[in-house]
């Protein structure tokens, strides 16, 4: 187990310092010129020039790349000038908030995919199969802005039931002391009850907007895979030796059919982040989606590739964790690991 | 992480969950922090907290207005639609007790009372100190000092602990104005020196991240991009007590949740909204909107008069009669502006500016003038916008297109990124484009100095060169500081009138800075940043 990690982490490292590299050149690529950006609405050439100079973009490119990898070396991601802080911090504190939303969305998506798809897998054709269908090609097709508007629209400016989207808490409650960075489980340590529940009715609106989008690839998979997994030989072997309906769908065919979806949940987390950007910006979500979005437009190079490089790095992390639970679920693949 | 674990934390996370979404339940404690605090929800927010940082965007001018002081402010007066409008020409002290001008400088005694937020005592040392900053840390901050023709450290000297005197380098009506902006702000010397270093003697890096002044407010909390929390400064002496105790300034990107915010009353006050939104607040009479023209500010439609057709000055004025000028008042502002064309024929020119010029939409007119420049069948072009103001800059390039197809002109839009916007002004290539220009010193020759001066500024984005319109500026600056008013007068006119001549580039109208409230906040002042003064509002 401990080497399988350990040389799937070395395969990470030429993939990593490639990402290094592209974003650095991509970022240069873009059009624009920070010093003139930064230097504000009423400069003149010389005071672009010396904002140029501050930033270091006066030098020719090899030199800037080989400050930016060595300030990288010693874990300095440099600085943002649109927030004018130290890219390193932001993204610390800014990822448990993307990463709380994405994983509750992505929770809440399951919770309800899961079941949706296997109950469709059960009875093809019927109701529950149409169901399945209907919600998830509405959910796909509809972009994540436009739900996140809608839910807002119906149910704060409407109805009043959820509070402002204004972020992770109350603008009157202050944030509990930081012990992972997810408020639902910090206002618990710290045991503040109204805060949580603060955090937590934030986070309904959010979080059912991205389970919306990502209900479809789930339950389709789950339903694909478990219709190929009914109609196989063991499971009509199960069933012809008298097993209830229960053990054989829950016992012998759900676990069969996990290996696809947990693929595909990976793939729905890692474009879950992607969408989270604009449901970030919907709700004022102080995420690192809005971030990367606000530093690409202004042409804010460290940012971008501090957000880029983060990404990476837990893409990495992630496909090693969808390993080592395919393993979990999958003795076969423990082996050949 | 083992598969009993995972489950686990799944179903923990499975029984927070479950728990009930109660609606915020707030405290009459909270209640009262409500009444005292004030809810700001904008677009963008500050990316450093100092004017004199590098970079430091316009959100950021916001809280150095109201945090730190300067010697002196200007005082108000009843503007358009009875909303408190500064007073241009009457200054009153904020740090300074008194104020003296002679012949060739001027004498500031300051306030003996006066503290920064730290207990520290405000001395003449401090004014010295910041401002000998202001002119030479470069960028933005040092260019708005030379303005004023303040432009060296020497220029300000210290009489003793409570005075100071600043030297004018020439005589300049713009000096003791420029000292009222937002860049000659008042930092704690002796606090900034303890935390800069030999790389950053100005200590930049600290104040990017805290304030340093003895203005009203301290920011408490900042979080960039999400929220900046400002506290009263219970012992400023600059003006009589804040009301407002707590603001809260927080980032909302979506325009549509800023406005819903408002008219669910969560939040107090927003600007940046689109024009249709405050249009249709304005209607529903549920929150207060205040509309008010930007001072010295035009929206205009540049022509690069250096390559052809533009350098016609026959193909300018053609121009100036195809603009749908009043499609764009209706379509695109929604009323929200000051039309600044279509004067009456004999209106004289008036020694003031903005003011409008004397074309109107007249096809007719437009196409006789385009053939006799040789373009009877019109020609091709490409109109360019500033996409960080997509929300006007797009209808308007597209009525502008609509307009000059009529006339054979074939025009292309070419939207160019918000941060690459000022290098293409820069170059000085486009040949077609709209954008906006608006003074901090509303002044006319001011104006004219960056537009339409023969030094090309950034700001003359036509690249207009004129010996008779130089004479007409210069002259006019040299009347102002000399005190000439016969002479500034008859300058100033001068030099509106080869403007709308030669027509390099087309007023459209004077833009309204436009600021949604609720009912009960009061105090709201129009200051020539265009940004909020919380010192004078009040809630309830």
């Amino acid at each position: 187990m401990l080497t399988m990690i350990a040389k799937r982490l070395m395969f990470a490292i030429p993939s990593l310092i490639g990402v290094v590299i592209v974003t650095f050149l991509l970022t240069r690529a873009l059009p624009g010129d920070p010093a003139a950006y930064f230097a504000g609405p009423a400069a003149t050439k010389e005071a672009v020039e010396q904002i140029r100079k501050k930033l270091g973009l006066d030098k020719p490119l090899i030199e800037q790349f080989f400050r930016y990898t060595n300030d990288l070396a010693r874990g300095d991601f440099g600085n943002s000038l649109t927030t004018g802080q130290p890219v390193a911090a932001e993204i610390r504190n800014r990822l448990p908030a993307s990463a709380e939303l994405t994983l509750l969305g992505l929770f809440v998506s399951v919770a309800i995919a899961i079941p949706l798809g296997v109950l469709a897998a059960t009875r093809p054709g019927s109701w529950i199969d149409h169901l399945c269908r209907v919600t998830t090609t509405a959910g796909v097709s509809l972009p994540v802005f436009f739900t996140g508007l809608v839910l807002v629209y119906v149910f704060y400016f409407r109805l009043g039931w959820s509070p402002a989207p204004l972020g992770r808490l109350d603008v009157f409650y202050s944030a509990p002391p930081t012990v992972t960075g997810f408020y639902l489980i910090d206002t618990l340590v710290a045991r503040d009850v109204e805060a949580f529940r603060s955090a937590l009715s934030q986070l309904i609106l959010p979080a059912t907007t991205l389970a919306i989008f990502s209900l479809a690839p789930i339950a389709r998979m789950t339903r694909a895979s478990m219709l190929a997994v009914l109609a196989s030989e063991f499971v009509r072997t199960a069933r012809a030796s008298g097993l209830s309906p229960s053990t054989v769908i829950v016992t012998y065919a759900f676990r069969n059919a996990m290996l696809p979806v947990i693929t595909t949940l990976s793939m729905v987390f890692s474009f879950l982040l992607g969408a989270n950007v604009l449901v970030e910006k919907v709700f004022a979500w102080p995420g690192i989606g809005s971030y990367a979005v606000e530093a690409l437009i202004s042409s804010d190079f460290a940012p971008v590739q501090g957000f880029v490089l983060t990404m990476a790095v837990m893409y990495v992390l992630l496909n090693l964790v969808i390993d080592i639970l395919y393993g979990v679920i999958d003795p076969r693949v423990r082996l050949e690991g | 992480m083992k598969r009993r674990d995972f489950l686990k934390s799944v179903s923990g996370l499975a029984a927070g969950a479950a728990l009930p979404a109660m609606p915020s339940v707030i405290s009459s404690a909270k209640a009262d922090a409500r009444s005292e605090t004030l809810l700001i929800v904008s677009e963008g927010g500050p990316n450093n907290l100092d004017i004199h940082g590098v970079g430091t965007n316009v959100p950021g001018y916001e809280v150095s207005w109201n945090c730190y002081d300067r010697l002196i402010t200007h005082e108000m007066k009843s503007g358009p639609g009875g909303v408190p409008y500064y007073d241009r020409d009457k200054f009153k002290g904020e740090l300074a007790d008194d104020m003296k001008i002679d012949d060739m400088s001027v004498t500031f005694k300051l306030k003996k009372n006066a503290k920064f937020h730290d207990g520290t005592p405000v001395t003449a040392k401090d004014v010295k100190w910041s401002l000998d900053r202001a002119v030479s840390v470069g960028g933005f901050p040092t260019f708005q000092m030379s303005a004023g023709s303040l432009t060296k450290a020497e220029q300000f000297v210290v009489i003793d602990d409570h005075t100071v005197r600043v030297d004018f380098l020439k005589k300049d009506r713009l000096t003791i104005p420029d000292l009222a902006v937002i860049v000659p702000c008042i930092v704690n010397s002796e606090l900034v020196k303890k935390n800069a270093s030999e790389k950053d003697p100005w200590g930049l890096e600290f104040t990017k991240q805290q304030t340093a002044g003895s203005g009203a407010y301290k920011v408490v909390k900042w979080t960039a991009g999400t929220e900046v929390v400002m506290e009263r400064n219970d012992a400023w002496v600059g003006g009589p007590l804040p009301k407002i105790k707590r603001v809260i300034w927080r980032m909302v990107p979506q325009a549509g949740n800023r406005r819903a915010l408002l008219e669910r009353g969560d939040a107090d006050i927003s600007y940046e909204l689109p024009f249709k939104d405050f249009q249709e607040m304005k209607a529903n009479g549920k929150l207060n909107v205040v509309s008010l023209p930007f001072s010295n500010g035009i929206q205009y439609i540049g022509m690069n008069v250096t390559k052809p057709p533009f350098d016609n000055p026959k193909v300018r004025q053609a121009m100036a009669y195809a603009m749908p000028y009043q499609k764009i008042m209706d379509a695109v502002l929604f009323g929200l502006g000051n039309p600044m064309f279509g004067a009456a024929k004999d209106k004289p020119t008036e020694v003031a500016w903005p003011q409008p010029h004397k074309f109107n939409t007249d096809m007719e007119k437009a196409k006789a003038l385009l053939a006799e420049a040789g373009y009877a069948n019109g020609f091709e072009t490409t109109i360019s916008f500033d996409l960080n103001f997509a929300g006007v800059n797009e209808p308007l390039c597209v009525l502008v297109q609509e307009s000059l197809a009529q006339l054979g002109i074939k025009t292309t839009i070419n939207k160019v990124p918000g941060a690459n916007w000022r290098t293409e002004l820069n170059k000085k290539e486009m040949p077609l484009f709209t954008n906006v220009f608006s003074g901090w010193l509303d002044y006319p020759e001011y104006f004219f100095y960056w537009c339409y001066h023969g030094n090309n500024s950034v700001f003359n984005t036509m690249s207009y060169k004129s010996a008779a319109m130089d004479k007409l500026i210069d002259g006019a600056r040299t009347a102002a500081a000399a005190g000439d008013k016969a002479a500034y007068d008859a300058d100033v006119k001068g030099f509106v009138d080869l403007a709308y001549a030669d027509m390099p580039r087309i007023p459209l109208y004077q833009p309204y800075v436009n600021v949604a409230m609720q009912k009960n906040i009061s105090g709201y002042q129009y200051w020539f940043h265009r940004r909020l003064d919380y010192r004078a509002m009040a809630k309830g």
